[in-house]
Formats: structure tokens, sequence, C-alpha cells
């Protein structure tokens, strides 16, 4: 007794719905209860990535993690562990590894055995609404160091030394972006950040801001410096309001701190950041389109060049970068160019952070030095797919991503590997995929992803990704023509070469990947009539077997009046009425109903 | 060799271009036109058609040469097999989803994306499917919008928010569903269109045209009970004879008459008449402000887009507005009032038509403002594209064709009223007015510089009675914009302020003939060439002043006394009132 802890609560969106606001408001009341309130910590933090476990608690010191953590367990884990310092063994999510800072953490669990956090470093640990935890874990010292120590071209050279290259998706070197736009002569500069992430089931760029919102406003700072610029623009969605909260915490906080506003640290530089929020279209991510929206006019991207480092914000050069890379700044500058140099693998330098999700075990966010291997990510990190189920493909890059089948799992993860072999690195969603998904659905899904979310403005990718959806949707609907997957290729190269931005650029990528790689199946649904994942209704037929014993039970689930057939006696579907719903699949107990 | 140049290679062969162009600017100086849709030169780069493209050495994807900039030793491909291809497919499906109804389409013959569809060989179709479906926006009474025509290619929505600022057109929604629209999607009616038909002008296909009464106006030309009058504008005459692939600033002034005579018009007067009447009016109007303190500057009040922009914007000016009908307006009254009386005519019998290069005529004559004696002065208004169409509809061979001359009393006109057609030409004749109404003397130099050419915003002065009176003159809505900020800022800069609604004055009028082949709307060599036809014609002119106008100085005498009569008051002149658009809030609007 009389021990002082600080239990963590994950606040990531998975998280929250499963209750941990909820169960910090519980294990308040029962700190209360238990007249221990005084001695216990508690906090919700930023995702912690382990969202397939969740919620998710931590217990200091003991570095004591809990999964599936419920209502009813919250009297347990006080009176035993905060009490009685008895760690309640059956809620503890263990594994053993160690690793850098944060893994003397959280080093106990398999999940975090082969990542490795720099741009996620505080999250989880640190109180995201306390300036002071940051300040603690060697917050603003890199802003410190620059603003005594180095000349802006010292910052740049630092940079260029790290290797580190944009987050975002293109991985354009951010040392030569940050030389670009100081070089560019002009009476005022912009630095942005880009939170307008929008890849379907992406969520590395929220939990960054949600988990560190001061790392991010770090990250700027140091760039406006470098750049000469003296005003920032956190451009994030506004379906994003936990986020939004954060960071205007953290710059009300920064401001206090002096750390934000006039004569930063008692320097010369000024700097200040405001945020502008976004209404979700997923173009608004492309830079200059997102530089409209910021402008106040309708979000569509502009011909490049200009680029914003010569041309962007109201016409000033800017220099605009995505969350995850704002949020390697502090560390190269405290650690140097030349150690960020050596995490990661030929030209991709660093880590990269990816939102898993689909058809896996541990969905969630991990943080991998580049060079690992998807094989690692999907199996040692995420525990591979549930089920008993066979791995078919793995969707990077999101929407504008390739879709890679099992031969490629051994691709390392850099942008030179992934580009290869056909996907891209992207913002870092990656979405798993087993033998029960069609890859023609899939391509459709993605297609109608990036077709309504089109601008409209350019032919290619406007009317373009339309013609290759209705064929797509043709071949799915098992009405699949000869010459079909000719027009998808035609098609798609064009839009690739010919579109005005990178979302039509990329728009094809699904659709192409899975024609190189999944060919065959195209070819059964064009020929052959065929889903050999059977998701492809028009292709599915249901028939009922000899194993049938007329119970009827069919018969009455039967929406449409389908099935007929006398008690006792076999039943039978009418195929032209049969709308294929399932329903005589899901209620047969003795196996009579059969797919084909 | 000069070191203004760099090397640039198109197609393998070596030419030396100027730096800081495109690449479809120094390719068109070296003589390949790169085929394209979405560009204008008079607009900003778009870059959304993608026809334009073409293959960079060292760029992964194809650019839009109409937005990428040379560099030196730049080698650049136009014309490969597959950029041939990838191009014909980008216009294949802009052709996809639009309307199959070319040979019932209003600019069949004169659409730009049949032109270039037959340009890079479309004989065949990969990718149709479903078109968009959208209604027909008929609400208005100058301009039809018809998105299902749409290509978006985005100029309509650059001419209006850029060079009008009117900022009433723009894309919504996304993807496939793309569409031009005003904001909320609200009728052109209700929204804040000007009316002034610039869209139409830069449309490349029918999405854009103007409401058309030339049906109604051949049934009415059938009727026997009515006196059918017509008057033009002096901008119709430097214009109508390129609809006939005559080249522009040809004035074609005699050969209307004859025309309008040949379509069944009993008399064809010009609106060049009351053009003289508006000047003796609107200088009377101007020196009574300045000899009785009243607000100044006044501000013209001709261009009928200008009218529904300043109710709608610039509400705070009502009271510097010139309250003179425009020149149509008042012919119109005239027509149905004086000249009715000449022919002992109930003015109920007399059709008034007027042939403008404008689509907001339409709307100022149905404005029930302008009204007299419970009549409207213009029955029917139609744009100098749809009388060429008549003309042409009716066999009538207007190329060569013998002119006429202009019916009396109402038909004779100065020089001054001629120049009403490019800007600034009111500024110029009106100074030529004032000046002698002023001081008793007549103005030896009648060509004020200061005021002419395409410039945007121009501004001059000249000394009257001893007074330096300063003038200022803008042509675009956008221009006007400028100015009137000025003039908002600086209430007593100017005296005396012109402005047209149209970029070049009633010549660049949104209902002016549209482009031949391979050339494009608005082009600055088009409009100045228009603009000589109007200019030339003053210059051969006896009578170059309003007030020397025999006509002009009779039918005060016989009928309306003296300008800013009782009489001139009820039939030239018209009050404004604030129209705030639609969801505009007045408080934000802060007007």
């Amino acid at each position: 007794m009389g021990k002082e802890y600080v239990v963590t609560l994950c606040e990531g969106p998975s998280c929250i719905h499963k209750g941990s606001r909820r169960l910090r408001q519980l294990l308040e009341k029962k700190l209360e209860k238990h007249g221990i309130a005084g001695k216990v910590r508690t906090f919700l933090s930023g995702c912690l990535g382990m969202c397939a476990k969740g919620p998710i608690m931590v217990i200091n010191p003991g570095y004591v993690i809990y999964g599936g953590v419920t209502v009813d367990d919250v009297d347990e884990i006080v009176e035993q562990h905060l009490i009685k310092d008895n760690p309640v063994a059956r809620l503890t999510v263990k594994e053993s590894h160690l690793y850098n800072r944060f893994f003397r953490v959280f080093g106990d669990a398999k999940f975090f055995g082969k990542q490795m956090r720099i741009a996620l470093r505080n999250c989880g640990i640190i109180d995201p609404e306390s300036i002071e935890d940051y300040l603690s874990l060697r917050g603003y010292e890199a802003l410190a160091k620059v603003l005594t120590d180095m000349t802006p071209e010292d910052v740049i050279e630092e940079l260029k030394k790290s290797g580190l290259r944009g987050r975002g998706g293109a991985g354009f070197p951010t040392g030569l972006k940050w030389q670009f736009t100081r070089a560019a002569e002009s009476d005022e500069k912009y630095v942005i950040c880009n939170a307008d992430e929008g890849d379907p089931g992406a969520f590395m760029d929220r939990s960054a801001i949600e988990g560190d919102p001061h790392t991010v406003i770090e990250g700027m700072a140091i760039g406006a410096y470098a750049i000469g610029a003296n005003k920032g623009y956190m451009y994030i969605r506004a379906e994003y309001p936990l986020a939004i909260e954060r960071i205007q915490k953290a710059i009300d906080d920064a401001k206090k701190h002096g750390i934000l506003g006039d004569n930063i640290l008692g320097s010369d530089f000024s700097f200040d950041v405001e945020i502008k929020l976004g209404a979700g279209a997923f173009v608004c991510g492309e830079e200059t389109a997102l530089i409209h929206s910021i402008e106040g006019y309708r979000g569509m991207p502009r011909p490049r060049p200009p680029y914003p480092s010569v041309k962007g914000l109201f016409d000033k050069p800017t220099l605009i970068n995505n969350v995850e890379t704002w949020a390697n700044i502090p560390v190269v500058i405290i650690d140097g160019g030349d150690w960020f140099s050596k995490v990661g693998v030929g030209k991709s330098n660093g880590t990269k952070v990816f939102a898993v999700a689909g058809r896996i075990v541990n969905t969630g966010l991990v943080e991998v030095p580049m060079g690992t291997t998807l094989r690692e990510i999907i199996y040692d990190i995420c525990g591979g797919i549930p089920g008993n189920k066979k791995f078919k493909a793995v969707q990077t890059g999101g929407p504008s991503g390739g879709c890679l089948p099992e031969d490629f799992l051994d691709t390392s993860i850099d942008y030179e590997s992934l580009a290869e072999v056909g996907s891209i690195m992207g913002s870092g969603g990656m979405i798993v995929i087993d033998e029960d998904s069609c890859m023609v659905q899939m391509a459709e899904f993605f297609l109608e992803f990036t077709q309504s979310e089109s601008c409209g403005k350019c032919t290619p990718c406007r009317e373009g990704t339309k013609r290759m959806l209705e064929i797509l949707t043709r071949i799915s609907k098992g009405k699949g023509q000869d010459g079909d997957i000719e027009k998808l290729e035609r098609l798609g190269h064009m839009i690739q070469k010919a579109s005005l931005c990178g979302l039509g650029q990329s728009a094809p990528n699904p659709v192409l990947s899975t024609l190189k790689n999944f060919r065959d199946e195209y070819k059964e649904h064009i020929y052959n009539s065929k889903c050999r994942a059977g998701q492809c209704k028009a292709m599915l037929s249901y028939l009922i077997t000899d194993n049938c014993i007329g119970c009827g039970a069919c018969l009455r689930a039967c929406p449409v009046d389908a099935i007929t057939g006398n008690k006792k006696e076999k039943h039978l579907i009418n195929q032209d009425i049969c709308i294929k719903c399932g329903k005589c699949y899901e209620v047969c107990k003795f196996d009579a109903v059969a797919k084909s | 060799m000069n070191e203004e140049y760099i090397t640039i290679y198109i197609n393998d062969k070596k030419y030396k271009v100027k730096p800081d162009q495109t690449i479809m600017q120094a390719a068109d100086a070296c003589g390949y036109h790169i085929p394209r849709l979405c560009y204008h030169p008079k607009l900003s780069i778009e870059g959304a058609c993608r026809v334009c493209i073409v293959e960079v050495e060292g760029q992964r994807n194809y650019v839009a040469s109409c937005a990428f900039p040379v560099s030196d030793q730049m080698r650049i491909q136009t014309n490969t097999p597959q950029l041939r291809r990838a191009r014909r497919d980008i216009i294949e499906l802009i052709i996809d989803n639009h309307p199959e109804d070319c040979h019932t389409c209003e600019r069949d013959g004169n659409c730009e994306l049949q032109r270039l569809a037959s340009s890079v060989g479309i004989r065949a179709r990969h990718f149709d499917g479903p078109r968009k479906q959208y209604e027909i926006d008929l609400s208005s009474t100058s301009v039809i919008r018809d998105p299902d025509k749409c290509i978006l290619c985005g100029r309509c929505v650059r001419m209006c928010s850029q060079i009008q600022q009117v900022h009433n057109l723009t894309q919504a929604h996304r993807g496939f569903g793309t569409v031009v629209m005003p904001a909320y999607n609200m009728p052109m009616s209700e929204s804040v269109c000007t009316k002034c038909g610039q869209c139409i002008n830069v449309c490349p296909t029918a999405s854009f045209l103007e409401k058309n009464y030339t049906q109604e106006l051949f049934q009415k030309l059938n009727d026997p009970d009515l006196v059918k009058v017509v008057q033009f504008a002096p901008s119709v005459r430097a214009a109508i004879g390129e609809a006939f692939g005559i080249g522009a600033g040809r004035n074609m002034e005699g050969e209307l008459v004859a025309a309008l005579k040949k379509l069944g018009f009993d008399y064809v007067f010009d609106t060049q008449f009351s053009a003289d009447l508006t000047i003796m009016e609107e200088a009377s109007e101007f020196l009574e402000r300045v000899h009785n303190n009243d607000k100044l500057p006044m501000i013209t009040s001709c261009s009928s887009a200008w009218m529904k922009c300043m109710e709608q914007f610039y509400p705070d000016l009502i009271e510097n507005i010139s309250t003179c009908k425009s020149p149509m307006s008042m012919q119109g009254a005239m027509a149905k009032s004086y000249f009715a009386g000449k022919i002992d005519v109930e003015p109920k019998k007399i059709l008034s038509v007027a042939v403008m290069c404008c689509t907001a005529k339409k709307y100022e004559a149905a404005r029930p403002e302008l009204e007299f004696n419970g009549m409207r002065g213009v029955d029917i208004v139609v744009t100098t594209r749809e009388i060429a169409w008549m003309i042409k509809s009716a066999g009538i061979d207007f190329v060569n064709i013998q002119a006429e001359g202009f019916d009396n009393p109402i038909g004779l006109s100065s020089g001054a009223g001629t120049i009403f057609g490019v800007t600034g030409g009111v500024m110029e004749a009106a100074i030529r007015t004032a000046y002698e109404l002023s001081t008793g003397q007549t103005l030896v130099d009648i060509e004020v510089e200061g005021v002419r050419g395409l410039k945007g915003i121009k501004e001059g002065s000249i000394t009257m009675e001893g007074q330096e009176i300063r003038v200022a003159v803008a042509h675009g809505l956008g221009n006007a914009n400028k100015l009137l900020d000025i003039v908002r800022k600086e209430p007593d800069r100017y005296h005396f302020v012109e402005i047209m609604g149209c970029p070049g004055g009633c010549i660049g009028g949104g209902g002016q003939p549209y482009p031949g082949v391979n050339s494009i709307p608005m082009d600055e060599n088009m409009l100045a060439a228009r603009a000589e036809a109007l200019y030339s014609s003053d210059r051969k002119k006896t009578i170059r002043r309003s007030h020397e106008n025999p006509s002009i100085q009779q039918i005060y005498k016989d009928f309306l006394g003296r300008p800013l009569s009782k009489k001139s008051h009820e039939l030239l002149h018209t009050h404004y009132k604030k129209k705030l658009p639609k969801g505009i809030v007045p408080e934000a609007a802060k007007i």
C-alpha cells in the first residue's frame, strides 16, 4: 500500500468505441470510494495501436498492459493492483521484447516487438493534453536547439542528411522541399500541416495528433524557422473533433509557455499556427487542392509547376508536409540526421506508420522501420489471418495503391520496392484480404471511392474512372464482355498518365494491380460466370441437396417465396425467383443448402 | 546566338524559342497547333480537359502543354501514336457523356467539341455508357443553362468569376456528378447572373445559350395587323459579317438594313439615333449635376448587365447612376410615341424589335421600370447571332445584298452615336456634346484618345469653363468592380464614369457571333477590328457630335421640347432600386 500509480486509458477511435472513456469515469469513482484518488493519476492517451485488443489500460510503474477491459473488471483492478500491488494476470497482454523508450514502457507485448516508434514515440505514453508531459520527454528541446544553435541552413542540412522523405505518399525528399521553399524569394511564406487524412480505414494522422499534438507543432515551428515563415496552417478534417480539440489546446498551451507567438523562447523568431477545418473532401489531401480550400475556394487541384514551394498559399512560397513528416522532425534534430539515416533501408530512411485493417487478427496502428517486410507486419506483428483462412492479398496505399498477392509478401516496405511491384507506400493504409474476398469487387470498391471523390475537374479522372467502374460492375454482375479487360487496361493506363493530380493518376492502381496479379479471377468472371470467392451474387446459385429432410425452415425464411416442397420431402429453390440473399443457407441445420 | 532564346525540340526538330512561356505557346509559335479545349487565352490556366497533353522527356506522365513551362533543351513530342490514342480516348470520354443530338443542336456546325472530335479522328466508340441527365434551366429572360451539354471545361466559371467577377457560376458536387450551377442550384432567373452572356461566348458547346426569340419573331413578322419596326445597335453592324464568313471589322450597316427589310420589317431605324438622344439627355443631366452640386461622379446607365450588377452589388451608388434609359429603350419609346404619331398609328399596333449584340437587353426590355403608358418600349430583342440565323434561314443572300439606308425620322445618327458600341465611346460622345453645351464652343480635337483602347480601366480629363472634369472608363464587370472600389473610397476623384458590362464594350457583347474555325472567342485582335469598324465610320461622318444631328434637333423641336423636359423624363428616363440577391443578408453584405 501507499504506492503511487499512473493509469493510462487509450483514447484511440477504436478504444473510445469499446468504452475507454466510460472506464476512466468508473475508475475515478472507485478510486474516490477507496480513498486513493490522490495517489493514482489517470489520463486518456492517444492511440496505442493495439486496437484489436482494446480497450487498452496501462498501469505504471510496472508497464502492465491490460486489454479487453470491461466495467466488471474495474473493481478487481483497483482492489488487486492499485491497492494490493498485485496485477490481474488474466487481463494482461503479455509477450516479451524490448526496444527504445517506448518499448521500455510497453516492451512486454509481442505486438510491439518488431515496431519502432519515432513519429508515434509519445503516443500512449503521455497525456496529450499536458504540455508538461511533453516537455518532460524532451519536448520542444529540438526547437530550442534550432533557435539557439542552428542556422536555417544547418536545419535543412541536417534534414537532408537524415534522408527523411514525405510521409504523405509520394516520398519527395523533405530536405530538398525545405531547401526549395527557403530559396524562393518572398516577403511572406507559409507552412502547412496536411492533416486531411481521407483513405478509408486510415487513422495514422488522427492518432498522431490525438496522441501527441505538440510534436506536430514543434515540427512546424522548426520548418517555419528553416524556410523563413511566421505563419502556419493546420488543415484538419472537421470529422476529427478530438484531434481538433487537442491541437487547439496544444496551440493555446504553447502560446502560454512562449513556445508559439512573438519572439519564441526569447529569440527573434515569431510563429503562430491557425487551424483550418476541411469539409471532408478526399481530394483536399492533394496539396494544391488543400491550398485552394484554405484560400476559400472549392478544393480542386491545379497543374504543377509552379509548385507550392514557389507559389503556394495566397501565391506565396509554402512548405506543406504531412502530419507524420512533421512528427519526425524533432527526432531528426535531437538525434541527428546521421542517426536517422541509419534506420530503414536503401533510399527509404526512418519508420512508417500503418493502419492495418481488414481480415487480420490484430487490426490497429503499427510503426515499423522501413525495410520491414509485409509478412512481418501481417504475421509477426498483427498475428495473421483469423479463422484459419488463407491470405489472398494486401492492399497498401489505400484507394490509390495496389493489391499484392502472396508472392509479394516478402517485399520490403520502402518507397522503391513497393513501386517496383506495382503498389505505393501511400500515406499508410494497409488492408489485408483473405480468400473469401473477390478481387473484382475489391477493385470495384476502391474505384467507386475514388470516382465519387474525384473533384470532377479533369476529364480522365471524372469520366474515365466512371467508365472503368461501369465495366467492373458489369463484370461482377456476371455481364462481363469479351474485351472488357483490355478496355480496363487501356483506360487505366491513360488515366494514370494523363490525369491532372495524384488522385486521378493513382485511381486505376487497384484495378490495374488486380488485373496483373489476379487476372484469372477476372477471366473466370467474364468467361465462366464464376466467382471463386462466392461473393458475386449474380454468379452464385443456392441449391438444395439430398441432405434435405423437408423441415421447412428454409421455406419459411425465404423472403421472396422462392422455395417450394412438401413436409418431409426434399425442397426446391426456384432460381428465377431467388434473390440470393442466403437466408436459406443460414437457417438450414442439415447442410442441405449448397452454394454453387 | 541571342541569349534571350532557349533551345527546345518539338517532334525531334530543333527550335529557338523565348523562355517564360508554356509549351503550347512555344508550339504555336513553331507552327504546331496542339489540340486544346479548356484553354482560353483570356482566362486563367485550368489544365482540366487534358486534351493538350504532350510527352516531355524525363516526365513520368503526360503534361498539359497549356500549363507546363518550356525549359532549355526540353524534348517535346506532340503527335506520337500513344499520345494520339490517349488524346483521342480523352475526347471520346467527353463525347460519351454528351448528348448525341448534334443534328438538332443550336451549335451544330459551330461547336468546338464537334470540330475537335473530328480533328482527332473519333470514328468509333469504345467506352459508351450512361450519360448525365439534368433539367435544362429556362428560367432566365436571357441566358439558358443546359448542364447536359456541359463538358466541364470551366471556361464559363472562369469568365464569370475572374473576368466579370460576378461569381454566379461554380462547379458543384463531385466525380461524375460534377455540374456547373449558380449557388444553391438557384434558377438563373433568381441567381446573381447579370445576363451579360459572356458564358455563352466562351462556352465551347451549347451549355449556355441565349433565350431564343426567333420563332416568335417570324410569327409576328407575318402578322398583317402590326407595323413592324426594328432598330439595331452600333456593334451589330461591326460583327454580323463574321457570322457569314466575312472577316472581323467590316461594317455591314447598309447590308443589314436591306436584309431586315427583306425579312419583313416595315421600318428599319438606327439605335445610333437614340444614342445621340441619350447623349443629349445624359450630357445635360451631367451638367445639371455639376451646376447644382448634385451627386457625383455620374455613372452611365446604358449597359443592362451593369444595371443588374449595380442594383444587386452596388445599391449604395444608385444615386450616382444616370437616370437615362439605354439607347435601345429610348428608341423603343420614341418608336411607340413620336414615330407612332408621325405615321398616325396606335402605339399598341407597333411591333418594336431590337437587334442587339447583347443578351442582357432581353432582360432590360422586360424591366417593368422602363414601361411607359402601360407599354414596353421594346417587344422583342434578338441577338446578332439570332438575326444572322434568321437571315440565313429566310434564304437571304446577305453577302451579296444591295445595301440600303435607314428610315426616317429616327434613323439618322452622328459619329458620336456610332462609337457607343466601343468601350469609352459613350464618354467620348458625351464629352463632345457636354463641352459645347457648357462652354458654347465647339470641341475641335474630338477624338479623346485617353478613353479609347482595350485597357481595363482608362482615365482622362478635359477642362470646361476653367474646371477640370476628370473621367474614368471601365469595361467588363470585373474592371467595373475595381473602378467602383476606387469610387467608393475616393468619391471626389472622378466627375463622370462610364461602365460597360462586357469586355471591349458592346462590340464584345454576349450576343455576338461565335468564332470561326480555329479562332478564339473574345480574341483581342477581333475586338480591335470590330472597334476599328466603328471608329472609321465615325471618322467618315460629317456630323460627329450628337447635338448637330438634324433629326435630334427636329425631335426636340417637334416633340420633346428640350433635354430633361417633363416629356423627356416621362419617356427617356427611369429609376433603379436595390435588388439584393437571394440568400444575401444585407448586414453581411455591408450594403
